[in-house]
């Protein structure tokens, strides 16, 4: 019953989205019908196509379970984009710098925790200046997101980049294989074993958002931050906790371009799957197992947009991708004034018997 | 206005109510909290439309107009929360919607001379270029009352105007009025005082539960007839209710539970809301808090609770000092409190019962691994049977209980485990009359067993029916401590409008 | 000699911040956070080549930025005033929304990825003596008049005191007839044109659209309205700083003094600073962001 009534509106968003994907499909003389099929034969049609999906769904994830932690403190993390990318940098940077001896396992399990800590840091920043300032983090964590892009690029410029490029050198330890490496049907995708970590966030985030005292007071804070203080919260402390968890949980994506695929850091490898967190936190109605799902969703769409390239521009998924973001966080409050609207009512109904 | 009908969803705010008011009166609204004053006036005032009946203004037919027709026809509200734009000049937000042009531009030299002229014809003087931002309360009002005049206003409708004014303000706004009265304006005021009623108005309707229940001249009346007829039945029904033994004196009473001393808080607006306030609760007594509201029981609450800081005194808990305790170390020590807003602060109305049933005891219920849900739905199985909440499903979220079931959560939670004193504020306000029973119930219990209780109320007739001792509140001191068998409204009714006070020690 | 080129070029640059962040400025006095300034400014642009490739004039180019800045700006304000979308997510909504259509249809209108054909614009070529032919543009003399021109409309008219009225307190401005959403309505299309027109310039001053060329301006102009406490002359101020320190930027290429990276993070650090109270007292209109 209310995961019916979550999907209501996610799925309105979607099906909104295929109109206008039709529409625009037409405007280019191709057959939607043929575009579908095409997309979804180059994304879970073929072995490769999956892998490349599995490969975006691990950001995706972290990056949607990134604004979904803030959103469900009531708070906006517009920063997972650079926070993804200091979590990358950082991971780089700790592979190159950890001795060529270190166990692989160490390694690995290092550089996550460098990416997640880098991208905690990040997150801490609007978490302090709205806790001690009451800053909003909206713009705080936008205008960051420039800072850091530029930090990076300096950092990166001045010490570390390999001549002639914009990415640092190869790193010495701190691999994680790729999927195509145990399953050789996924063999040439960029699938690899980070996903495994971002499924093991996305359960995290979910036992301590709904299974901890933490979660249920993070959760009070952002329904009714006025009840969460009578009930002995405190609430700046959470604002600014669930700030930096929010940031850990995107820097945590960086490891996949960078651990699991080119074992590098490299300049704007982020591409927009910070923003694109957003979308996937809406549709997955803030929920980290409907994020994993929504992921998966997104995935498919970005990289269906590569396999439909020969007939549409790739950049119609981009369209569908804002439409989506648009219907959801339209018919999300209208949903829910539809269903308030006949749920007291029905109440009302059952009780005045008991009442009178 | 006659036979007007209101609802808001289930809840009828005025039901069948006729308002008859003569040009050139002053008309008291008077009535008790949520008798549907307001509602009534913003029908006339062109805010909602009406369910039912018919409005007419000056013979003319005008139900359910809007805003802007009502301002045109020469009716104006003055709203109990001030409508200012603070950022704005005392003239801009006069002629804001009917500002004086000269050819594209704002003509601010008019706007402030005829502002500057309308202080001087109506006595209501205030500086037309200042920032609303920086104008006392008093004059703020000045000003709404001059936006309402400055669009022609020939019905003037106050709502509590004096709810925010000092003493020497309240006579200066009565000038004004009788001023306007004299000028041939009609005026309406809305207000619970029975010595501004006496004082200011020709005449008076009365409401209760949403309907007119008398029509009466001021100069034929008396507070206490008014009083009567503002509590009506409600007062026998309160005090059939209450034949529970009190505490026979305080003598027999247990040691001390609640102690405060000295105790000042300064209000949002920095103003001193508790003022040199020392009074303790003893085991086993009910001491109530009555006057009206505004008057500093909402902050002296929440100092008591923690959720706000003082200025200057101690709390004691059982002889301990608390007063640099936070929240959920008072509540630890013993303390509940059941807040008077339960939809802003006593529930999260997304939570379920069973979530709810745990706020602020929530670190109870968890360890390292979690929280455990096992305990926690235990817990509200239980509660929900021992306070008979409907429906018993504990997975529901509060948001879809009704009033007096969602107040038996709070209830439930505060008093279903062990405690030494209760905080009760405004409990059994919006909720039916089985649930006002059972609350009042479950506090008479409470003080049976030993416990201390403080209740704070705006319903006068429930703290006649429940309170040991009695004080009354009034601009953050009590005005009086009485023993409440001794106790009526009427005797009651000069020390919560400031008109009578004694020393309490 | 190098101090007025320094001053053409600082002027050429903010022209585009002047007109968005006077967009943006109008758009949070109503209580309506700018985040969308960025996709409008690429509308702008988009719509601008458009039309001075078929049009074959700079002035229907014009025409059809504003059309495009209209139609993103009532998107926005669909969302948001009509359903109460949540502010924030509509405004990135809306970016992303621009960056992809602009894309789709740059492939659909001129078969390319990355940017259109040349088209038409006010003259002005990049050499230095062209700089002063670029006061041949209207667009810089538009962008130059607009925040003073903002300051005029909202302390000296009617429209403008009703604005101050509904972003601080719109339940007052309601009480006494003022219709508030139709207001917030047109200061969204005010927005939307203004910040258009700031779009159009950069995309006719370089003669071509190319693939999300606002680089994100929409957001320095979003920086400046905060940094400049949403007073006009102030924000105006913050854009011609900021554009400054570019400018700075690009005519010290040559000899590293402070990295580009840390000039370039001027605007955003500022904005935060600002932000956090250390200088000065920021306030923002108090309705803004709130859905009534």
């Amino acid at each position: 019953m209310r995961l019916a009534q979550a999907c209501i509106a996610p799925v309105l968003a979607i099906a909104l989205a295929m109109v206008v994907g039709d529409l625009l499909i037409l405007t280019y003389g191709e057959s939607p019908g043929t575009v579908y099929r095409l997309l979804l034969e180059g994304t879970w049609g073929n072995p490769y196509g999956f892998g490349q999906v599995l490969y975006k769904t691990m950001t995706l994830t972290c990056t949607g379970l990134a604004f979904a932690y803030a959103a469900r403190a009531g708070l906006f993390n517009v920063g997972a984009e650079g926070q993804l990318a200091v979590g990358g940098f950082a991971a780089g940077v700790a592979g190159l710098v950890l001795p060529v001896g270190t166990p692989a396992v160490l390694g690995v399990l290092l550089c996550m925790v460098a990416a997640m800590a880098a991208g905690g840091a990040a997150g801490a920043v609007p978490g302090v200046l709205r806790a001690r300032f009451g800053a909003s983090e909206v713009i705080v964590t936008i205008m960051l997101n420039f800072v850091l892009l530029a930090l990076l690029n300096y950092a990166l410029t001045t010490y570390l980049a390999v001549p002639e490029t914009l990415h640092s050198e190869e790193m010495r330890t701190g691999f994680v294989p790729r999927l195509g490496a145990v399953i050789p049907a996924f063999a040439g995708s960029a699938a690899n074993f980070t996903l495994v970590a971002a499924l093991a966030a996305a359960v995290f985030a979910w036992w301590k958002l709904f299974r901890t005292r933490s979660g249920y007071e993070l959760r009070a804070v952002g329904l009714q931050p006025d009840a969460a203080e009578y009930g002995g919260i405190p609430v700046t402390r959470t604002y600014w906790k669930a700030l930096v968890w929010s940031g850990a949980f995107a820097g945590l994506g960086g490891i996949n371009f960078v651990l699991g695929y080119k074992h590098y850091y490299e300049e704007g490898f982020a591409g927009g799957a910070g923003f694109l967190g957003i979308a996937v936190a809406l549709v997955g109605r803030n929920h980290p197992l409907g994020i994993v799902a929504s992921a998966l969703l997104f995935a498919t769409l970005s990289q269906g947009g590569l396999a439909v390239n020969a007939l549409v521009p790739k950049q119609l998924v981009d369209i569908l991708q804002a439409v989506v973001i648009l219907a959801v966080a339209t018919a999300v409050p209208e949903v829910q004034r539809l269903i308030r609207r006949t749920a007291s009512a029905v109440v009302t109904r059952n009780a005045a018997p008991a009442e009178s | 206005m006659e036979h007007v009908a209101k609802t808001f969803g289930a809840v009828a705010a005025n039901r069948d109510v006729t308002l008859r008011v003569a040009a050139g009166e002053i008309h008291a609204l008077v009535g008790e909290n949520g008798a549907g004053k307001s509602t009534l006036m913003h029908i006339l005032s062109g805010l909602h439309s009406p369910s039912g009946g018919r409005v007419q203004v000056m013979g003319r037919d005008v139900t359910g107009w809007d805003t802007n027709a009502a301002i045109d026809a020469g009716v104006g509200m003055v709203h109990q929360h001030f409508m200012l734009v603070p950022t704005l000049t005392v003239a801009e937000n006069l002629v804001l919607g009917r500002e004086p042009t000269r050819g594209v531009q704002l003509d601010r030299a008019r706007a402030v001379q005829d502002v500057r002229a309308l202080a001087e014809r109506t006595g209501l003087r205030v500086d037309p270029e200042r920032l609303v931002a920086e104008l006392s309360v008093g004059e703020a009002q000045r000003v709404e009352i001059l936006k309402v005049l400055y669009r022609g206003a020939r019905i003037l409708v106050l709502d509590e105007p004096t709810a925010v004014l000092s003493p020497p303000e309240v006579e200066e706004l009565w000038a004004v009025l009788r001023g306007l009265r004299e000028n041939g304006d009609t005026i309406i005021i809305i207000t619970h005082k029975l010595d501004e009623v006496v004082a200011i108005s020709d005449t008076i309707t009365v409401m209760r539960d949403g309907r007119d229940v008398a029509r009466l001249a001021t100069a034929d009346t008396t507070p206490q007839a008014i009083a009567q007829q503002m509590v009506g039945r409600e007062v026998a029904l309160a005090l059939d209710a209450f034949s529970a033994p009190r505490a026979a004196s305080t003598d027999t009473l247990g040691e001390t539970r609640l102690e405060v001393r000295g105790l000042r808080v300064r209000g949002d607006r920095g103003t001193r809301v508790v003022d040199d306030l020392s009074f303790s609760v003893r085991a086993g007594e009910i001491l109530g808090i009555a006057g009206v509201e505004g008057n500093g029981q909402t902050e002296l609450l929440e100092v008591l609770a923690g959720l706000r800081r003082d200025e200057a005194g101690q709390v004691l808990l059982d002889g301990r000092d608390v007063s640099a305790l936070d929240v959920r170390a008072r509540s630890d020590a013993g303390l509940s409190h059941i807040p008077e807003d339960r939809h802003r602060r006593g529930l999260v109305l997304d939570y379920s019962i069973a979530e709810n049933l745990i706020l602020g005891r929530q670190h109870h219920f968890a360890s390292r691994t979690g929280i455990d849900r096992a305990r926690v739905a235990q817990h509200a199985e239980r509660q929900v049977r021992a306070f008979d909440i409907r429906p018993p499903d504990v997975s529901l979220p509060a948001r879809a209980l009704s009033g007096g079931n969602q107040q038996k959560i709070v209830i439930a939670r505060e008093m279903g485990r062990a405690f030494t004193v209760l905080l009760a504020a405004q409990p059994t306000r919006g909720v039916d009359v089985g649930a006002i029973e059972f609350i009042h119930a479950q506090l008479r219990a409470a003080r049976a067993a030993g416990q201390g209780v403080l209740l704070v109320s705006a319903d006068l007739s429930e703290v006649l029916a429940l309170a040991d001792r009695i004080a009354v509140m009034y601009e953050g001191r009590f005005a009086c401590m009485l023993p409440g068998s001794d106790c009526s409204a009427s005797r009651l009714g000069p020390y919560m409008t400031g008109a009578a006070r004694e020393a309490v020690a | 000699m190098i101090l007025i080129a320094f001053l053409l070029q600082t002027i050429r640059i903010s022209v585009p911040y002047l007109l968005a962040a006077g967009g943006g400025l109008v758009s949070e006095r109503v209580g309506v956070i700018a985040l969308g300034l960025e996709g409008m400014m690429l509308s702008g642009a988009f719509g601008a080549v458009l039309g001075s490739y078929y049009g074959g004039s700079a002035w229907i180019g014009l025409l059809c930025a504003v059309v495009a800045g209209v139609l993103t700006a009532s998107l926005l304000a669909l969302c948001t005033l009509r359903f109460r979308a949540d502010q924030v997510v509509v405004g990135i909504a809306i970016n992303l929304l621009v960056v992809g259509a602009t894309r789709f249809f740059l492939r659909l209108a001129f078969d390319s990825a990355s940017n259109s054909p040349r088209v038409d614009g006010f003259g002005g070529e990049s050499s230095s003596l062209g700089m002063l032919a670029s006061f041949a543009n209207p667009l810089v003399w538009l962008g130059l008049i607009a925040l003073p021109a903002l300051a005029w409309l909202l302390w000296r008219t009617p429209f403008g005191l009703r604005v101050r009225a509904v972003g601080e307190k719109p339940a007052a401005a309601a009480t006494l007839g003022v219709p508030v959403r139709r207001l917030q309505f047109r200061g969204l299309l005010l927005c939307g044109v203004l910040a258009a027109l700031g779009g159009a310039y950069l995309a006719l001053d370089q003669h071509q659209f190319t693939d999300s060329m606002t680089a994100g301006r929409g957001f320095i102009a979003l920086a400046a309205i905060i940094f400049g406490r949403w007073m006009p002359l102030r924000v105006a101020a913050a854009c011609l700083f900021f554009a400054a320190a570019e400018t700075l930027q690009i005519q010290l290429q040559g000899v590293q003094l402070v990295p580009s990276q840390f000039v370039e993070m001027i605007p955003y650090v500022l904005t935060i600073v600002a932000l956090a109270g250390v200088v000065g007292k920021s306030s923002p209109p108090a309705a803004l962001g709130k859905a009534e």
